[in-house]
């Protein structure tokens, strides 16, 4: 559960202090440092996370995000969906036509860090480029190593990194201790690792964006 | 170990990717003098159609995949070479590659293990496979079929990009277009012009075969 006192836990507020606020369902990837800006600049937000691990299933993004919406445009007067496409291909925009509802601009979360401009440059550059960001480089054993099965299946490395030929950590914010797991995640991965200082302002601006944007009324 | 035991040990160690069992089995039904054919259509290939039916299903992920993929490639070192003996024909040439600016292979791979099982002669160009690479290799391999692979939705627009190189270069009558990949679907393979798309390594199979006799029907028509 995310801890921060402007986006906390839901059950303590009564329906009126709902009414006034924003249900913002957030990738698990980006819960956290969304949860982090809301504290920030106060805004009255309560971030609903779900599993980052639907990434590798992108199918069942949509259907999720449709599920928890509903469940949530009941309470809330405005939601907001704090996905980029993610690989669901157009479904998370089906999804968001039929509720009325907005999402991140852009293809993945990195298009939101970095810009998509950017982001491409990086691919274009090498189009062998892997990216991490600071939720990536943290549960990188999690979410990399072993929902590949790396870890219990080594061999299994240049089937999927094969033609990759370096690690690009987009860092939102960086300390030595996060630079030393990205560094590892890169050796671990046998490739050379760049540091690209995004900071956060790209999600500030996504999910500011996002929110202030005019909402339509919850569907019948 | 009877043939029956053979082929039911294929099929099960293939599903569980273990493939040091899988060279084992395939080597002990070869001295069995167990047709090479049976082992691979008999054994491995419905057990790696299953793979896949239960990676459709989410029971498997790709780690599950990839294993299964690997063992049955091992078995398959050994098989080529006597299938192409036992004078088994090749039914086409599938000329293949993961498109420019795009490095994800795997779904491609496990295409091409399955085409080739299927009896076609498959040419990998790997992956980033620039528009002039694929006319090169359609030169040097006059193939039945060329097959775009494709998982990014930034690099899905090389398909038309690819598919106008093979009309400049007065090619696109004479090669089937396949694609595929996770992001394509059927109305997308329509829009940019492609004579085929499927879902899955089985299903590209399937249609692979379809396109080429209807092609050939319509060429000794
Ligand atoms: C495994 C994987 C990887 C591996 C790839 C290893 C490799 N060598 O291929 C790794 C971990 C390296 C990786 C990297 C990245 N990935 Co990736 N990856 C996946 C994942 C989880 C599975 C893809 C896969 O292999 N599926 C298994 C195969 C068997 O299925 P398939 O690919 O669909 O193939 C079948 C069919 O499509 C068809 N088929 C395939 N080719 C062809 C060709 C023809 C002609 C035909 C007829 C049929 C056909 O048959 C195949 C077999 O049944 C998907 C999510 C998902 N579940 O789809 C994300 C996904 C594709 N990746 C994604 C992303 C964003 C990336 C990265 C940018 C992430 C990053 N952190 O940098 C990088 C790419 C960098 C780059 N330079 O390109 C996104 C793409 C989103 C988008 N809008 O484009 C996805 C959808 C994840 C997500 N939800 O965001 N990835």
């Amino acid at each position: 559960m995310l801890t921060s006192t402007t986006s906390s836990s839901t059950s303590s507020r009564s329906p009126a202090d709902i009414a006034a606020r924003i249900g913002l369902i957030a990738c698990g990837a980006l819960a956290q440092p969304a949860a982090a800006l809301v504290d920030r600049h106060a805004w009255p937000v309560d971030v609903h996370p779900l599993p980052p691990l639907l990434h590798n299933r992108p199918h069942l993004i949509a259907g999720q995000v449709e599920a928890l919406a509903t469940s949530l445009l009941r309470r809330y007067p405005t939601v907001a969906i704090g996905y980029a496409d993610c690989g669901t291909y157009g479904a998370l925009d089906e999804v968001c036509d039929r509720l009325g509802l907005r999402r991140l601009a852009g293809l993945h979360c990195y298009d939101v860090y970095a810009g998509p401009a950017r982001l491409q440059r990086f691919f274009d550059e090498q189009p062998g480029t892997y990216v991490l960001t600071d939720f990536l480089v943290r549960s990188f054993g999690r979410t990399v190593l072993q929902e590949l099965g790396l870890d219990r299946h080594p061999e299994l490395r240049d089937d999927y990194f094969g033609h990759y030929t370096r690690v690009v950590w987009l860092a939102q914010e960086p300390d030595p201790e996060l630079h030393r797991l990205a560094q590892q995640a890169a050796d671990s991965l046998g490739l050379p690792l760049t540091v690209v200082d995004t900071g956060t302002a790209g999600l500030e601006r996504a999910i500011g964006g996002l929110l202030t944007l005019p909402v339509p009324a919850f569907p019948a | 170990m009877t043939p029956d035991e053979i082929l039911q040990g294929l099929y099960d160690q293939t599903l569980v990717g273990n493939a040091p069992a899988v060279l084992d089995l395939t080597h002990t039904g070869l001295d069995l003098g167990m047709e090479p054919q049976s082992l691979l259509f008999d054994a491995l290939i419905p057990s790696l159609e299953e793979v896949g039916a239960r990676f459709e299903r989410g029971d498997f992920f790709v780690p599950e995949m990839l294993i299964a993929g690997r063992a049955m490639a091992g078995a398959m070192e050994v098989l080529r070479p006597l299938l192409a003996e036992t004078g088994v024909q090749t039914i086409g040439t599938f000329v293949m590659g993961t498109v420019k600016g795009d490095v994800h292979d795997i779904g491609k791979n496990l295409v091409n293990i399955m085409l080739e099982g299927a009896g076609f002669n498959v040419i990998d160009l790997g992956v980033q496979v620039a528009p002039e690479k694929f006319i090169e290799a359609i030169n040097e391999h006059q193939p039945d079929i060329v097959g775009f692979s494709a998982f990014l939705t930034t690099t899905m627009p090389m398909f038309k990009a690819n598919i106008n190189a093979l009309q400049k270069a007065g090619l696109r009558d004479s090669v089937i277009v396949m694609v595929g990949g996770a992001p394509v679907t059927q109305e997308y393979a329509d829009a940019v012009g492609a004579d085929g798309y499927a879902s899955d390594a089985s299903a590209c199979v399937k249609r692979a075969k379809d396109l080429l006799t209807k092609r050939r029907s319509l060429v000794s028509a």
